[in-house]
């Protein structure tokens, strides 16, 4: 059984993509569409890594990540954020709320790969 | 050119105070009439020997003749060398324009030219960051190039990808190409209805709020007659209203307005006004009516029915919303207004009105009436944030009042000591009592 990654967006194809590639590498990708209860499903699934998309509807990546760190459990879980908007605000507000990857679309295959492979390893 | 318009007309001011004909005032200054005629309607360019004689004959000081130019050119030109750099020798200003008048006003242009490209560029990197039909447009495009992209990397470089897989990717990128067709499709008609392709035509909305309201004199006979349902029509009779925030600010003030003229109609408000004259206590009383819609209705009447009037509504940030100004009382947005206005003083005290005779610290200023309130917004709830919005109206000033001491913006106001400054006026007056 490989390791759980739990992938937050809301675009359908993306999520698709991202599951199959992360699936074929080995991982468990379980997926969620919404920042609503984004929350509820980090505590109850426990992945060893979360992808979390900034622009989700309900609650965004920002204030979910605050979530994730503001939870003791949770401190250590490794986050990698996907984003459409690639300003230095965006990414220093990131960096500031505890991120350990921030990647803006487009991205590449190739790097979603080693980036997880890279957080999760650390 | 404006510069030598003044001297044009100072001319044939004082010839026709001095009863003189044209033709005798060219003889005497050694100029064929024709060519007076020109300079007097502002049509030549005058300086040197022509200026001096036309002075002499007309017994005035040559610096009489041409001073409003070079007061302009002063003004600009110190305006100038406060914002730029490299020092200039301001001690030898006066020396400067009066040897080389025409650089001088070269100089003064290019400066204001300068400061309408700031603004405008302001004006378009506001648009750019805060329109949220652009930056939803683009968030659109950039998720379905993201799948795309992900998607198709797939196809090309999982080996032996199983039939299945291989069609719903096929499916996918299909159906994420049209999704982006689409985007692009509106992105792009977005940015070609935008307005601004004329470079002078940039404009925020809330300046076309102004030319809307400045193009109807303030007042709206169709809803005076039609109430309500005019509106629609007004917006869409107007040629001013390019961007939707600025037609959408309008209705607004005008649905306002509509409340007003049901509460108020202008036949009994005219017929009040002859009685009782524009004093709005008087009026609330008379028709049970609060104070802040008398004072909307009588700073948005026409000068027939009311006198000259101004009124200046702001939000409970001091933003204005709306500004009809009053002959000898500037009200201008740029760059910030005075607080000591009593609209900013109301803001403080919600409910309690407030009359005050000012007069604004300028050449052309003349003393007004000032009357002001705030009211409250929007429904009443416990603990809910204080929303307001204060108005003030406007009137020529009282007989026989000492009227107080205002502002209009702080960058072009000379009272020297002042505790409501934030920042240093660039009038010579005020910046040398502060040093």
């Amino acid at each position: 059984m490989g390791k759980l990654v739990l992938l937050i967006e809301d675009e359908p194809n993306i999520i698709e993509a991202i599951s199959f590639i992360l699936s074929r590498d080995g991982w468990e990708v379980k997926t969620h569409s919404n920042g609503h209860d984004a929350m509820d499903v980090v505590r109850a699934r426990r992945p060893d890594l979360v992808i979390l998309d900034v622009m989700l509807p309900g609650r965004s990546g920002f204030d979910l990540l605050g979530d994730i760190r503001g939870d003791a459990a949770l401190e250590a879980l490794p986050v990698l954020m996907l984003t459409a908007r690639g300003q230095r605000k965006d990414r220093e507000m990131a960096e500031a709320a505890g991120v350990n990857r921030y990647m803006t679309k487009p991205f590449s295959n190739a790097d979603v790969l080693e980036a997880v492979r890279d957080l999760v390893r650390e | 050119m404006s510069e030598s318009a003044i001297t044009g007309t100072r001319i044939r001011e004082r010839r026709q105070a001095l009863g003189l004909k044209q033709s005798a005032l060219a003889a005497s200054a050694g100029i064929s009439p024709s060519y007076l005629n020109l300079i007097e309607h502002n049509r030549r360019r005058i300086g040197g020997k022509i200026l001096l004689r036309l002075a002499e004959a007309l017994d005035v000081e040559p610096q009489a003749l041409s001073q409003g130019a070079e007061a302009a050119l002063i003004a600009g030109l110190r305006e100038a060398a406060g914002d730029g750099c490299g020092a200039p020798e301001l001690a030898r200003l006066e020396e400067f324009i009066g040897r080389f008048p025409g650089w001088a006003t070269l100089m003064l242009a290019q400066f204001r030219e300068g400061q309408e490209r700031a603004q405008m560029v302001q004006t378009l990197t506001d648009r750019l960051a805060h329109d949220p039909h652009l930056a939803a447009s683009i968030h659109e495009v950039i998720s379905v190039v993201t799948a795309i992209r992900s998607t198709a990397a797939i196809l090309v470089e999982t080996e032996k990808l199983e039939p299945a897989w291989q069609a719903r990717f096929h499916r996918n990128i299909n159906e994420d190409s049209q999704r982006l067709a689409e985007g692009a499709t509106s992105l792009v008609r977005y940015l070609d209805a935008a307005p601004g392709q004329e470079v002078s035509g940039v404009r925020s909305p809330q300046d076309e709020v102004d030319l809307f309201l400045e193009a109807h004199g303030f007042h709206f006979a169709t809803i005076e007659a039609g109430g309500v349902g005019a509106i629609d029509d007004l917006l869409a009779a107007s040629d001013v209203l390019s961007l939707p925030a600025s037609a959408l600010m309008v209705r607004g003030l005008l649905e306002r307005y509509a409340a007003d003229a049901a509460r108020l109609p202008l036949g009994v408000l005219v017929e009040a006004l002859a009685e009782l004259g524009p004093d709005p206590a008087a009026l609330a009383q008379r028709f049970g009516t609060d104070l802040p819609c008398i004072l909307r209705r009588l700073g948005m009447l026409p000068p027939e029915n009311v006198g000259p009037v101004g009124l200046v509504i702001v939000d409970g940030s001091g933003a204005i919303l709306l500004a009809r100004a009053i002959d000898g009382f500037s009200v201008s947005r740029m760059g910030g207004t005075c607080p000591l206005w009593p609209v900013f003083r109301v803001l403080a005290q919600p409910g309690v009105p407030l009359r005050m005779e000012l007069v604004q610290a300028s050449r052309d200023a003349r003393p007004v009436t000032a009357l002001a309130i705030t009211e409250p917004l929007g429904p009443p709830d416990f603990n809910a944030p204080p929303l307001v919005r204060a108005s003030m109206l406007l009137l020529p000033g009282a007989e026989g009042a000492e009227p107080a001491a205002v502002g209009t913006s702080c960058r072009i106001c000379p009272i020297a000591v002042c505790a409501a400054r934030r920042e240093p006026s660039i009038l010579s007056e005020a910046a040398s009592a502060e040093a």
